[in-house]
């Protein structure tokens, strides 16, 4: 599965709050236009994964490298440059609630590449129609649409710029089955269209096997499994099969009380 | 005994940390400040936001601040019947001291807190993340544009104030204690120095600066949702008041100090 360069490669990477360790030791690689789907159960760390390949957050140790070339440790100027190559769809949408629909999902064209607003608000109407928008909701504010629709904005901006890269920050948390597969065939289609390369985090297993080409299970701070999103129901791993049964019993040990 | 010297450790360092912080936090803000790209339309927004808006509750902050000042120091005054020096001491408490420090302080409660709560709920939502995904710098975006359209826009409210408040004084003096209008107005120039108006615009344009600084630092940095966000406003707030009348003495000491 490994190709010579790995779109995003990451190798032995460590993260700790203090004493809590919440990434002890990952390693992963996604090859160019491959969609994985990272699982794991809520505070695994899957979130913190995402935000060190990102920059947000610092790695103690460890490598992580875009296209070949080290991202831990960029200057602010250096990482902006990284970041044009990445869109992200946030888990609560991270809207700008003072900007309008269109401004938000034009974002990144104006402020990022200095596209002037006239021209982006093309772009910006062109995407909110990919995701099955209307043109009017581009002059409403986040606040006045639903979730689903705040979704999909958050997809049309997350893809507006064209980007190399998209992560997935749990899509389809909050939103009711129906609309869950609608996002998900949005994320199918926007990838397959841009030949993006997509990193996605979740639990919710329907969205895993939609849109995955390989699965990994984050547990406890490291990737205990990865594989072809076919083959996750004979993983023969038991904390998989835990997982993506949803048992109360199992290796997997909720930590009520903390 | 150690439980003490543990306490006074870690309440010491959490102290430098703080400290250290905030050093690197203004640092940055202030390169961002005066390093190009600017964002004019940002700029012009906040400053319509701080100067603008703020001018009513300032303006009735200075005017029944001068009244209160004629009426004061003309009953203290007549005690050794020096009533002719109200004009001057109103003149001279409002552009070196009241003017400066309650704009400073009105206008800490009224932008301070709004700014971390933004700031604030944009920290908690992840919408600064987003900023940064894509290709847009906070500080630049967010910060530079307040502390800037801050550091500037006081100088002209505290103007406003001082004018305001000397009228107050003036209203107070001719129409409630009899004075002679045209001498009420020379005795109010007489003694007025160019250093007088000049040492409180300095006070407004550094009360500006450490306004904006402490409601952009402690929404930068708020944590945990809404209670996480109550506490940025309110620290946002009080660090603000109180390094404003901290600046206060210290500016003065150096316009006027011997």
């Amino acid at each position: 599965m490994t190709t010579p360069t790995p779109k995003i490669r990451l190798a032995d990477v460590h993260k700790a709050f203090g004493p809590k360790v919440v990434l002890d030791g990952i390693d992963l690689s996604v090859a160019r236009g491959e969609s994985v789907v990272v699982i794991g159960g809520s505070g695994t760390g899957k979130s913190v994964m995402l935000k060190c390949i990102l920059g947000l957050l610092r790695p103690e140790s460890g490598s992580i490298q875009v296209d070949g070339e080290e991202v831990v440790g960029l200057s602010s100027r250096e990482r902006e440059q990284v970041m044009r190559k990445f869109g992200m769809l946030f888990q609560g949408g991270a809207l700008f609630d003072s900007l309008k629909v269109w401004e938000n999902v034009a974002f990144g064209l104006i402020q990022g590449q200095g596209m002037e607003r006239a021209r982006a608000r093309d772009i910006a109407i062109e995407k909110l129609a990919q995701v099955g928008l209307a043109a009017s909701s581009g002059d409403l504010f986040p606040a006045e649409l639903s979730g689903g629709m705040q979704k999909r904005v958050s997809l049309a901006r997350a893809i507006a710029t064209s980007p190399e890269i998209i992560f997935f920050d749990e899509p389809t948390t909050g939103l009711d089955p129906i609309m869950a597969d609608v996002i998900n065939d949005l994320i199918v289609k926007c990838c397959k269209e841009l030949g993006a390369t997509a990193l996605s985090i979740t639990h919710d297993m329907a969205s895993a096997r939609k849109i995955a080409d390989r699965i990994a299970m984050l547990y406890k701070g490291r990737l205990i499994w990865v594989g072809p999103a076919k083959d996750i129901d004979r993983s023969g791993n038991e904390f998989v099969d835990q997982f993506i049964h949803g048992r109360a019993q199992g290796p997997i040990s909720m930590e009520l009380r903390a | 005994m150690t439980d003490l010297l543990a306490a006074i450790g870690r309440i010491f360092l959490g102290f430098l940390t703080h400290t250290g912080r905030l050093s690197a936090f203004t640092a940055t803000a202030v390169s961002h400040v005066v390093r190009p790209p600017f964002y004019p339309r940002l700029i012009l927004r906040q400053m319509i936001e701080i100067g603008y808006f703020s001018l009513p509750v300032v303006g009735l902050t200075a005017i029944f601040s001068g009244m209160v000042l004629a009426l004061q120091s003309y009953t203290g005054f007549a005690r050794f019947s020096a009533e002719g020096a109200v004009a001057t001491v109103v003149v001279l408490s409002m552009t070196r001291e009241l003017g400066p420090v309650l704009a400073g302080l009105m206008v800490a409660g009224r932008i301070g807190a709004s700014m971390a709560a933004e700031i604030g709920t944009m920290r908690v939502t992840e919408q600064i993340d987003a900023l940064t995904t894509l290709s847009t710098n906070p500080f630049k975006y967010l910060v530079a544009p307040r502390i800037l359209a801050g550091t500037l826009m006081l100088p002209f409210l505290v103007l406003i104030a001082d004018i305001i408040g000397v009228f107050g004084g003036y209203i107070v003096g001719v129409y409630k204690l009899d004075f002679n209008s045209a001498t009420y107005i020379s005795r109010t120039w007489e003694f007025l120095e160019p250093l007088d108006v000049i040492s409180g615009l300095t006070k407004a344009a550094v009360f500006g600066f450490l306004i904006t600084l402490m409601g952009c630092y402690n929404g930068y940095y708020s944590r945990g949702g809404a209670q996480g966000v109550g506490a940025a406003t309110t620290n946002a707030v009080v660090s603000a008041a109180i390094m404003i009348l901290v600046f206060n003495y210290i500016i003065t000491a150096m316009f006027f100090g011997k």
